[in-house]
């Protein structure tokens, strides 16, 4: 692992970090209802947090005098790294809910392997406490797949439909890259085959309880890792970044 | 001097006894106080750094605030004295250990009401007004109450 992927793999939690803690944003204020509100803006602001944490260590190390609001405000959208499930549009709250539910599974396998990895103690430190966190993302999600699944005949079709369109974004978590290859060999990033495994057994299980269909794996989307987005990204930045593009001194 | 500064989302408790207070060196002659944040998007992180920073600095101009993120802060490290104070105040305190899962999420945990005592109550939200907290609802007294989660 040269230096440069080492930084690139904690740039690429921060991005996924902040990309989904990004769109979750935009549910303040239109939960269907109090609690789902705050339980999907409290999401939101975990995710945010562990962005920030990441950005900021990945300044210090690359030393270029840049800090986390630079990383996170003044990069392009081929400068972001994230899985491009992460920039898919919120839809309604099934397809939010749909989302969550992939990335969820995944990012507690990925949280468990960096909270224990000897490769890098500050990674691991940050990831120690994000697995804690991801286990109520989790958690919530997973509840509402089951609700929603095993609920009236129109959940379960609208969660069903949201599982199937979402579902060729999921392969791009197993889809390793040189920079993942690398990571892995040196220690610091999980085997993806084997992520994958806990994953599907995850997925799987909450899946056949909600009455859902586990759709079959096609054609998968990828790219976002490399640089390579959707449209949605584009947009998703722009709003984000507008502000402290136009003034950059602006402070509260 | 740290001993002043308290969270200012939990203004009865101190930095100290929110187990933030990692350690105070002495580094090339100068005082480093070593904090560590709680919930990773906790807003008041910010804020917490720089109330730490103004009281050292007050006494001794030349010390820094610096920010550990290894060992990752858990709610085990808490005082005693914390716990019995979020009770006082509304609050049930963060149950068990951390490193017990079951903990995390409140699946078989019983979290007695922090009012009238009683252990019949009943997790509303695992997500309350704030990142640190979840919302319950007491059985026996009909009181709402808010719970530290176990992180």
């Amino acid at each position: 692992m040269t230096e440069g992927q080492h930084l690139q793999i904690i740039l690429r939690l921060g991005d996924d970090a902040l990309v989904l803690g990004q769109r979750l944003s935009a549910w303040c204020g239109h939960g269907p209802i109090l609690e789902e509100d705050i339980a999907l803006s409290n999401t939101a602001l975990d995710l945010i947090g562990q962005a920030r944490n990441f950005y900021t260590l990945a300044a210090a190390r690359e030393d270029q005098g840049r800090d986390e609001n630079q990383l996170a405000f003044f990069r392009a959208d081929n400068e972001f790294q994230n899985h491009l499930l992460l920039e898919q549009p919120n839809g309604h709250f099934g397809d939010t809910i749909a989302r969550q539910f992939f990335f969820s599974a995944f990012a507690l396998e990925r949280y468990a392997f960096l909270s224990r990895q000897l490769v890098d103690a500050e990674v691991a430190g940050i990831a120690a406490k994000a697995v804690k966190e991801l286990q109520y993302h989790w958690e919530h999600a997973a509840q509402w797949i089951l609700r929603l699944g095993d609920g009236t005949t129109e959940s379960h079709e609208k969660v069903q439909a949201s599982i199937d369109d979402l579902w060729s974004y999921t392969g791009e978590f197993f889809h390793p890259d040189e920079v993942d290859e690398a990571g892995a060999e040196a220690g610091i990033l999980p085997d993806l085959a084997v992520i994958r495994k806990a994953w599907n057994a995850r997925v799987e299980a909450c899946l056949s309880q909600a009455t859902l269909t586990r759709p079959e794996d096609g054609w998968m989307q990828h790219g976002g890792k490399q640089g390579i987005h959707s449209e949605h990204l584009s947009y998703m930045l722009a709003e984000m970044q507008v502000l402290p593009r136009t003034y950059p001194d602006a402070t509260w | 001097m740290v001993r002043t500064v308290h969270d200012p989302e939990l203004p009865y408790l101190t930095v100290e006894e929110m187990g933030m207070v990692r350690g105070v060196t002495m580094r090339d002659n100068r005082i480093v106080v070593s904090l560590t944040p709680t919930y990773s998007g906790c807003p008041a992180t910010d804020v917490i750094s720089e109330d730490v920073e103004n009281a050292v600095q007050a006494v001794e101009p030349e010390a820094q605030v610096e920010v550990v993120l290894s060992p990752a802060w858990t709610t085990d490290w808490i005082l005693p004295s914390a716990h019995e104070k979020m009770r006082e105040h509304g609050i049930a305190p963060p149950e068990g250990q951390s490193a017990d899962r079951a903990f995390l999420t409140g699946q078989g945990k019983v979290i007695p009401c922090p009012r009238c005592k009683s252990r019949d109550t009943v997790m509303v939200s695992a997500f309350g007004s704030t990142a640190c907290k979840a919302h319950f609802k007491c059985n026996a007294c009909l009181e709402p109450f808010e719970h530290f989660k176990c992180i």
